[in-house]
């Protein structure tokens, strides 16, 4: 008997049919991954699950008898855990408080801390999820958050969890470690929904997958049956070009050359230290490393919304060392922000107006301060062609498209405003298949018009794939540079994680050497 | 806009205004109706208060001629706080801006002494707005500069300007005489009477003219109203002031100066209160005084508010304050119910508008959730 069983969910909403009749069974012990592209329906079905929202019409089988799930609370007293995309903890409290609440163990009104401490310990050590129970949720990396949300759900009871989008934000290391943590869950009798649409993952943790594409389940398979190419077919729809196709680089001159650039952060660390390299015009270069290694402060130097504390950036021989925001842009710089909701979109802008940020001061979008609206609409309505923005029409607010098409807008705001230099910061950060292929399509176009790119990202595949050189960031250093096809995974995994590095060692107090890692320095 | 894509344009248009709008005439509509409970639970007789309300605020010319007299202002105040809001900035020191640009305009109306008005006015008004702006450029600098927050300081500045006044009017400024004021301003300065310029004969024949104490000011505050919605909608530093108010991050990003735009944003906001003292002076008092103005500045926040922050919109809004203060002393006069029921009326017209934002935030999200939800 299924531990879980949904029946034909169906849920409409309001112009969308999120799902359509979708079924699926869990059984004990087992690890289904759900694949979808964004938009396919697969949060709606857990949010279903999970008891955030009705169903139309379909029913809920738990244990083999029917049930409706009213609440969150009623779905968490079935035995129903959820870990969000967003993780919902409270910063300031400790990770002891943060698990025991909504269920305190406690004597009169006072809370027993020393039994829940006791006892998130022992899950802690149970399952292999490494965390610190008295350390505030604020001082914690985004991994170890991760822990703490699953340990939440396991402290409440949980058979069944379910895990939205878990590696979204995690680091490659922290992927592996939280599969390891899956195993030994499973190991345990509990039984793991994971939903994702990252096709190598699917493929190394499911026993089952299943596949859904418009609110339907469009196939069920299991990682022997099938491979990426595969898997990446069913989830579009079509044939996916998952490598992407390029020749060789030429150098065509000097175009970014940054020199023995220090930066330092919020906190007045020197994050970037004493930083050397340089980017030709037709040449994609890559800065891989884990996250908070620099390069956010690296990248804010270059795009002038940070200054730098020493050494110098010139493009194409033009000092914009201490150059503002405004007159990189202007210099020719062009800039995808890592973080799309927050630095590059304004989401309660329409489409048209967020497509002239940046440009809005000049023709033909503006002259002498006034602008054109006429010229930015025709403006936008090219540039939601090219770049293939699904919208009914360029006034649509940004914040009611998707991910996906919210990057496009940023993508052909940057790209289009034909920059020199383009520095792309995670430029396919929670997309689905489909727009990754755009973008990095998009990304190398511009490398082959012999304009220079620089990429930053924390996904291995993509520096892999696009990059025709790679330095490897760490500590705010760049501590080995390879050439394209020089490097695999492992070995860029290795220098990210300080392997090889000069400085491997020497670096005193924290332990950011290896499996502990970034914890609380995010 | 131009909506070359598809027809959005015209049935949207009408949908955009009917949305816009009928929140907040639906917000009066409820104050009324719970003003009328308060007033019927206090034993006073609520249909004849608003009949008189009425009475007093647009019943006669002369009663419309109070309540544009009392809107003027407002208009000006509204306006510049909801410039403000748009960039994210609370200028809940208007008054204080105000009294600055009211003071220069008192100042420099015995000063010009015989400049034709066709000088005098422009140059006062603009004399006023260097002022009220001026006396917003202090604590947008500290904004800017140290993230001081604008709430504080503009609300001590408005003490400062506030006593300031006070002290010049007894003062250095203080016409002979028994009473603390300044000197009649010189003719050419005063803003006309809107019935003045109409002959006898013609406000014989129509009547609907002799709108009473109103004066030309109310032209240069529905001027001012379009102008800030041609800025905001139409020129770059409109553009660049929503930005920075929706999201300075993005805004910085695209290389707009938070910095800049903040103070240019609290300056313009300034500006326009500045105008506002100025028409009180040249239009109604004729000269500065300690009470010169009656709060304008606060009530200015509560016409943007229900204006929803749209510049047109502030002109209902305004007219509705003013309406609502002009027939009060119609009300307690006639009706004998006490003026102050006024002000729980306006209370009340603040709260359900406020509650609308609370409740439109709330249903967003929920959307919000459920499209999130699809992804």
């Amino acid at each position: 008997m299924p531990v879980l069983e949904l029946r034909k969910i169906t849920k409409v909403f309001p112009g969308v049919v999120a799902n359509d009749r979708v079924s699926l069974t869990l059984e004990r012990g087992e690890i289904v991954a759900l694949l979808g592209e964004n938009g396919a329906g697969k949060t709606t079905l857990m949010n279903v699950l999970f008891g955030l929202l009705p169903a139309d019409s379909g029913e809920i089988l738990v244990d083999g008898s029917v049930v409706k799930i009213k609440s969150p609370r009623h779905a968490i007293d079935l035995g129903i855990g959820m870990v969000h995309q967003h993780f919902m903890l409270i910063e300031l409290l400790t990770v002891t408080e943060n698990i025991v609440l909504g269920h305190e163990p406690a004597h009169f009104g006072v809370i027993d801390f020393a039994t829940a401490r006791a006892k998130v310990a022992e899950l802690s050590k149970r399952y292999g999820l490494a965390v610190d129970p008295d350390a505030r949720i604020m001082d914690l990396s985004v991994g170890a958050q991760q822990r703490v949300e699953i340990l939440k759900a396991l402290y409440q009871g949980a058979r069944v969890l379910i895990l939205d989008e878990p590696t979204a934000v995690l680091t490659p290391q922290e992927v592996r470690e939280l599969f390891e943590v899956i195993d030994a869950l499973v190991a345990e009798g509990l039984s793991v929904v994971f939903i994702t649409h990252k096709l190598e993952e699917v493929l190394a943790v499911a026993d089952r997958i299943v596949v859904v594409r418009d609110g339907t389940v469009v196939g069920e398979t299991t990682p022997a049956e099938t491979d990426d190419a595969g898997l990446a077919c069913m989830m579009v729809g079509r044939d996916v070009v998952l490598r992407v196709e390029k020749g060789p680089s030429t150098c065509g001159g000097k175009v970014l050359e940054v020199d023995h650039l220090c930066v330092k952060d919020d906190r007045h660390l020197e994050t970037v230290r004493s930083v050397t390299f340089s980017v030709c015009g037709g040449e994609i270069v890559a800065i891989a490393g884990v996250s908070g290694n620099g390069q956010t402060e690296l990248i804010e130097s270059i795009v002038g919304l940070r200054r730098p504390s020493g050494g110098s950036i010139q493009l194409k021989g033009e000092d914009i060392t201490h150059a503002s925001a405004r007159r990189s842009i202007e210099t020719g710089v062009s800039h995808i922000p890592e973080d799309r909701q927050r630095r590059g979109l304004i989401l309660e802008f329409d489409i048209a107006e967020n497509l002239v940020l940046g440009d809005h001061r000049h023709p033909p979008y503006a002259r002498h301060g006034i602008m054109h609206r006429r010229a930015i609409g025709e403006g936008a309505l090219k540039r939601v062609e090219d770049y293939d923005i699904r919208t009914p029409s360029v006034h649509v607010l940004a914040s009611n498209l998707s991910g996906g098409n919210q990057q496009k807008v940023v993508v052909a705001r940057e790209i289009g405003r034909g920059p020199e230099l383009l520095v792309a910061a995670q430029p396919t950060r929670g997309l689905d298949v489909g727009s990754i292929e755009f973008v990095h399509r998009q990304i190398l176009n511009e490398r082959d018009a012999g304009k220079a790119v620089l990429l930053i990202s924390l996904e291995l595949e993509e520096v892999l794939s696009l990059a025709d050189r790679i330095y490897v960031m760490f500590e705010g250093q760049l501590v080995h540079e390879f050439a394209a096809g020089e490097a695999d995974a492992d070995t860029l995994g290795y220098y990210m994680t300080g392997g090889g590095s000069k400085k491997f060692g020497v670096v005193s107090d924290d332990a950011t050497n290896d499996d502990e890692r970034t914890e609380g320095d995010e | 806009m131009s909506d070359s894509k598809e027809g959005t344009s015209r049935g949207g248009f009408a949908l955009k205004i009917l949305k816009g709008v009928g929140t907040p005439f639906f917000a009066v509509l409820l104050a009324v109706a719970l003003g009328s409970l308060i007033m019927w639970l206090s034993g006073y007789d609520a249909v004849a208060a608003f009949r008189a309300l009425y009475l007093g605020s647009f019943g006669t010319p002369k009663a419309i001629g109070d309540t544009l007299l009392r809107s003027t202002p407002l208009i000006l105040t509204g306006l510049g706080l909801a410039y403000g809001f748009k960039a994210n900035l609370f200028n809940i020191g208007a008054e204080g801006q105000l009294f600055m640009g009211g003071l220069t305009a008192a100042w420099l109306g015995v000063l010009i002494g015989t400049l034709p008005w066709y000088a005098a006015v422009p140059i006062l008004i603009v004399a006023a707005m260097i002022a009220g702006a001026a006396w917003a450029f202090v604590p947008a600098i500290l904004k800017a500069k140290i993230g001081a927050h604008e709430v504080i300081t503009t609300m001590m500045f408005t003490y400062i300007a506030k006593y300031i006044v006070s002290w010049l009017v007894v003062g250095p400024l203080k016409a002979p005489g028994p009473i603390p004021q300044t000197n009649q301003i010189a003719p050419s300065a005063v803003l006309p009477r809107i019935q003045s310029l109409f002959s006898p004969e013609t406000l014989q024949s129509f009547p609907f003219l002799a709108l009473g104490r109103a004066h030309t000011g109310i032209f240069i505050a529905v001027i001012a109203a379009v102008v800030v919605w041609f800025m905001l909608k139409y020129t770059t530093l409109g553009y660049e002031n929503r930005a920075v108010g929706l999201n300075p991050s993005a805004a910085e990003t695209g290389g707009i100066s938070v910095a800049a735009t903040t103070v240019k944003a609290l300056c313009i906001s300034g500006a326009l209160a500045g105008i506002a003292g100025a028409v009180e002076v040249m239009g109604v008092h004729g000269r500065i005084f300690d009470q010169f103005s009656s709060g304008f500045g606060f009530t200015g926040i509560a016409v943007a508010l229900l204006a929803k922050n749209h510049p047109i919109g502030v002109i209902p809004a305004a007219i509705l304050f003013g309406a609502l203060s002009a027939g009060a002393g119609t009300m307690q006069l006639e009706a004998e119910v006490p003026q102050k029921i006024i002000l729980i009326i306006q209370a009340l017209v603040i709260f359900f508008v406020a509650a609308d934002e609370v409740f439109t935030w709330k249903v967003k999200r929920r959307q919000k959730e459920a499209v999130s939800s699809v992804q």
